[in-house]
């Protein structure tokens, strides 16, 4: 479904400033695949999201999505085989814009954008239908604009328009982060349901290692740009905090350092 | 009572050039308030517009192609500046003063002098400052131009509905988010520096007509003129006119409310030298309200710290 071959990239090279975010990174998802991801302040996690979202080009390497070379396509046109959800809900929906008028941009996504109306009234119904789903009370303001809402309900409402197309490959970059605990579990519940229900191929980052051990079918691990730790099946649901802390000791030579990590996962 | 009296005669003609105006500050409403980019190829293209109908006319073109061919060279200006903006990198401000620039040039190469005049005798025009009065109403030209602008703001509300105009919208809004909804950003951004330029370029072409002439000179200080418009619509209108179709007719209307001041503080007798600077002191503190209001004057919500996290 998803495939990274040898992925390297260095941002600012040449300079004092030199990082290499990425450093030969090949991955391959499954269909149906849940994968997690965690690892410590710049290992790397959302260069890899952003090299499969295609926001710039990597230096080497290849992203095949669904056995199509999407590695030199731009950024607006692989956007049909991926449905994207951020970390900052501001940045996920247009908020100048009517909640069912982003839904409308975002069911097209992938079509040619011409002269038809941008919203029908079947679509609407639809809609309606869709958001009751998130539980969040939205499906009875489809003409609100979205900039009135709040970030929990904006990253919900994203959520949903990032898998109401069906994408090849969900990618959720720490899309719970910016959240109130309680918010949070409740976005992250949604993902979830939403994932196995459409039986979607994602890939989330996440902080927290409760979570990245609660959800998904697999789990990998990243340290200063490489996958140092890929578990799944069995292994995977029976992994516990102090095991991966360990696994992280053991596979970088160093202490985890996040402290994000360390303090969210009780 | 003179004075009176000279406001009131001064009035159709004020009207005459506000709504004629209010259509380049149309123009300037697409780029500044959807596109949220400040575009200052309007000095140039208006004046691109006018210029290329005049000579038009004068070359025998009758006035609705001349009309067409003002609208597209206008497109053109903004093709050249989205082009700049887009697929050479250069900052948004400073791609239109480029632009704008370039045509000052341009223009003069057109028009082969300053100015260039069009005889109403002569030419069959549309629009004239003397079909205000004493012309059976159909050729009345404060009813012309208003019966243009609700056209084209009928067109813009048809296209802003539309998927494309929709997803020029969204560009505006959130370039993030468009480019994960598998949106063109660089093309819309094109496209709507186009579109808002065609529309400058007509307001030029009727403005030129209007006047009887058009001048290398007639642009400077317009996008402070459209801004002026933009921003008086929603300072009289915006409580009132919420939905997108009024938000554009706000905009006209603010563009004929700004030309009443205008007329109405030369009959008082202000030094006309002193207009433009006028013009940008009040724009400036118009564009600084709402800074102000969130910054000194925002009240804290009840309990803010204790609701600041929750949904």
């Amino acid at each position: 479904m998803l495939e990274l071959s040898n992925i390297s990239k260095a941002f600012n090279p040449g300079t004092i400033n030199e990082k290499i975010a990425l450093n030969g990174i090949s991955l391959t998802l499954n269909d149906g695949d849940f994968v997690t991801v965690i690892g410590g302040n710049g290992a790397g996690k959302s260069t890899m999201l952003n090299a499969i979202a295609g926001v710039w080009k990597p230096d080497t390497g290849k992203v095949l999505i669904d056995g199509i070379d999407v590695t030199n396509m731009p950024e607006h046109k692989r956007a049909k085989f991926l449905g994207r959800v951020f970390q900052d809900p501001m940045m996920g929906t247009a908020a100048d814009m009517e909640i069912e008028e982003n839904m409308a941009l975002a069911i097209r996504r992938g079509k040619i954008r011409g002269l038809g109306w941008g919203i029908s009234k079947a679509e609407k119904e639809k809609f309606k239908e869709e958001l009751k789903f998130l539980e969040l009370g939205l499906e009875d303001r489809l003409t609100t604009k979205v900039g009135l809402l709040s970030g929990g309900q904006r990253q919900a409402l994203t959520l949903l328009m990032a898998t109401m197309k069906k994408p090849k490959v969900l990618l959720l970059d720490e899309h719970t982060a910016a959240l109130d605990p309680k918010t949070a579990e409740k976005v992250l519940n949604l993902s979830d349901k939403i994932i196995r229900e459409h039986n979607l191929t994602a890939l989330m980052i996440t902080h927290n290692m409760k979570d990245a051990i609660k959800y998904g079918n697999r789990l990998i691990m990243m340290h200063e740009g490489r996958i140092i730790f890929d578990v799944s099946g069995e292994e995977k649901k029976n992994l516990t905090i102090s095991e991966l802390l360990d696994m992280f000791s053991a596979s970088s030579g160093t202490e985890f350092a996040n402290d994000r990590t360390l303090l969210s996962n009780s | 009572m003179q004075m009176i009296i000279n406001i009131l005669n001064s009035m159709p003609g004020a009207v005459a050039q506000g709504l004629i105006w209010g259509i380049m500050a149309i123009g300037v409403y697409i780029t500044y308030r959807i596109l949220d980019i400040a575009d200052l190829t309007v000095d140039g293209s208006i004046c691109t517009g006018g210029a290329v109908c005049v000579m038009m006319m004068i070359s025998g073109f009758d006035v609705t192609t001349s009309i067409i061919a003002a609208i597209i060279a206008g497109m053109l200006a903004g093709l050249v500046t989205g082009i700049l903006h887009t697929f050479m990198g250069i900052p948004a401000i400073l791609a239109g003063i480029l632009t704008q620039l370039g045509l000052y040039s341009v223009n003069l190469k057109i028009m082969g002098k300053a100015n260039q005049a069009l005889n109403l005798k002569k030419y069959d025009l549309i629009v004239s400052l003397q079909y205000i009065r004493n012309v059976p109403f159909y050729k009345n030209t404060i009813l012309i131009i208003a019966v243009f602008s609700l056209v084209l703001i009928s067109i813009l509300y048809w296209f802003f509905g539309t998927e494309r105009g929709c997803s020029i919208r969204a560009t505006g809004s959130n370039l993030n988010m468009s480019r994960a909804q598998g949106i063109n950003t660089n093309f819309n951004t094109v496209l709507g520096l186009m579109l808002s330029n065609g529309i400058v370029a007509l307001s030029g072409a009727l403005l030129a007509q209007y006047q009887g002439f058009s001048e290398v000179q007639m642009g400077r200080g317009a996008i402070v003129i459209g801004l002026a418009a933009v921003i008086i619509g929603k300072a009289l209108f915006g409580k009132l006119f919420k939905n997108f179709y009024l938000q554009l007719l706000g905009v006209s209307l603010g563009g004929v409310v700004y030309y009443i001041v205008y007329q109405t503080v030369i009959c008082l007798g202000l030094d006309p030298d002193l207009l433009k600077l006028l013009s940008s002191v009040v724009v400036a503190i118009f564009l600084a309200v709402p800074y102000w209001k969130k910054k000194y004057f925002s009240k804290p919500i009840k309990g803010g710290a204790a609701n600041a996290r929750t949904v």
